[in-house]
């Protein structure tokens, strides 16, 4: 699985680094970036899924399915 | 309040609505529902005149309506005759019209100072306030458990928030007090009470201008010399931007997240299902603050139309007041399953508690940090806990709504 961060709708709300640490990093401005290059390391798939639902811009999004 | 026509019933709450309106202030959910089927954008003359939508798919498309649906007024009533008078001096003294930048401000004026302010409220710098805030929280249920009763709004909520800003801003937490009667003076009492609102910010302001004055001859290591040390659009701050921007974190950091926290233990002491689930399942706190930033989301924030908007049948004129519903939109069963309901752990959680779009609370890493530590010290230390005198909560409403007195009972420790 792959997933993705549109910088262009993230406003930093800092929902998917709070809910899933393992995939997301963010800068001191708040803006949010998947890990990994977006990645998803087996078995942390639901916690992206987790943050996708959670994330109140739909900024982010998978690029890939596996 | 003052005597106004809002004293008067209301009729019709799409064409009338009235959010002074005590029952409002005390549960608005039952007029959003009935408006989102009914007449989801409605208006009212009443407090200067607005718009209020109430559905979630609307204040998603009105945040991004910017500059049309302008910042330059940000509260949920228009100034007053009095105020209007102090601003438009200020404006041709100092030849500003966005006072209390980000909030105040559009693009492209926006960016650089919410930049500016950014760095304080990151997940890693808010990280470092939480044993400040943890030991404050101690030390004031320190003060009353022995007792087995305290008033869960007054002496816990409302004596965290100012201090923990304070702390950050590097100005005296001792002062706290003094901090929230100006705080209530403008944002609570002063919308409707125009002196108050005078009064409280003119000594909001010269309060910073003596810290900032302090501070540009020794610089310390706090937010203020930070700002002080700043630029924005290739220049120095002036202390008139200066004054806004600590105006504009001590009043935003003060009494909406007081509300939140005092809204929550509200909950709980009336849910005791609920209760005891998070004293079960303490791993549940970080969702269960999500839900109840979502269910009593606090702040509503108006915008000024600066261009003719039509919205679902709501044709908005230039000079229009729109109110950011936040709130309402939360109670969208369009966007939440059941929508009416707290669920501790829900999975799906997309609420706009914090706004959305270029305003996002700046201060959002802050609020949920102050509301997880509040509860879990709360929770560690306090057993069983009820509502001791359901007749003596009382809210407060408008731009920030939350209980203002909470009174509970517990087994004296
Ligand atoms: C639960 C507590 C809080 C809630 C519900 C809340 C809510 C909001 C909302 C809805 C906005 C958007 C304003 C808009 O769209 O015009 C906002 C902006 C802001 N908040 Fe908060 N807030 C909270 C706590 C805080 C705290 C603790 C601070 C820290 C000082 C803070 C500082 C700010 C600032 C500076 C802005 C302006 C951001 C900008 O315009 O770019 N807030 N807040
Ligand atoms: S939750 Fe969404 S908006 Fe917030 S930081 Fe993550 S990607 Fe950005």
């Amino acid at each position: 699985m792959r997933i993705k961060v549109d910088p262009d709708l993230c406003e930093g709300h800092n929902r998917c680094f709070a809910l899933a640490p393992d995939l997301f990093e963010v800068d001191d401005y708040g803006l949010s970036q998947a890990l990994n290059e977006g990645v998803v390391p087996p078995g942390l798939e639901e916690k992206a899924r987790l943050a996708i639902d959670n994330c109140p811009e739909f900024a982010i999004s998978v690029v890939e399915e596996d | 309040m003052t005597d106004s026509p809002a004293r008067c019933p209301v009729r019709d709450w799409a064409s009338d609505y009235d959010i002074f309106d005590p029952d409002y202030v005390r549960d608005p959910a039952p007029v959003w529902k009935e408006l989102r089927e009914r007449c989801p954008i409605a208006h009212t003359e009443r407090w200067g005149g607005s718009w209020l939508p109430t559905r979630y798919e609307h204040l998603q498309k009105m945040v991004k309506m910017v500059p049309a649906l302008s910042s330059a007024s940000p509260l949920v009533v228009p100034p007053s005759p009095e105020m209007i008078e102090i601003l438009e001096a200020e404006t041709e003294k100092h030849g500003e019209t966005s006072r209390t930048p980000p909030i105040t401000s559009d693009p492209p004026r926006h960016r650089p100072y919410r930049r500016i302010i950014m760095p304080l409220f990151s997940p890693h710098a808010v990280e470092k306030h939480i044993p400040y805030t943890r030991d404050l929280c101690n030390g004031l249920i320190d003060g009353f458990i022995g007792e087995g009763r305290a008033d869960a709004a007054a002496d816990y909520a409302e004596q965290i928030t100012p201090r923990v800003i304070a702390h950050i801003l590097g100005i005296d937490p001792a002062r706290a007090d003094e901090f929230v009667t100006w705080v209530r003076g403008v944002l609570e009492f002063g919308l409707t009470e125009p002196e108050q609102m005078v009064e409280y910010r003119t000594r909001i302001r010269t309060f910073f201008q003596e810290m900032v004055t302090e501070r540009r001859e020794t610089p310390r290591g706090d937010a203020i010399s930070m700002l002080i040390a700043s630029e924005a659009e290739g220049e120095k701050l002036t202390d008139y931007r200066i004054l806004g921007m600590c105006s504009l974190l001590l009043i935003a950091g003060i009494d909406t997240t007081w509300s939140a926290i005092s809204s929550s233990l509200l909950h709980f002491a009336t849910h005791p299902a609920d209760q005891a689930r998070l004293r079960a399942e303490p791993e549940l706190l970080p969702t269960a603050v999500e839900e109840l930033l979502r269910f009593y989301s606090p702040v509503t924030m108006g915008r000024i139309v600066t261009e003719p908007v039509e919205l679902d049948g709501a044709e908005m004129q230039e000079g229009d007041r729109v109110l950011l519903n936040f709130p309402g939109a939360n109670r969208d069963p369009e966007a939440f399953e059941r929508a009416d309901e707290v669920v501790l752990d829900r999975r799906r959680n997309r609420h706009m508690a914090f706004g959305l779009g270029i305003h996002r609370c700046a201060g959002s890493n802050l609020a949920r940090m102050e509301m997880q530590v509040a509860l879990r010290t709360w929770f560690d230390r306090i057993g069983e806990f009820e509502l001791a005198d359901p007749d003596a909560v009382t809210w407060a409403g408008g731009q920030v709504r939350g209980p203002r007195t909470v009174p509970v009972r517990f087994a004296a420790a």
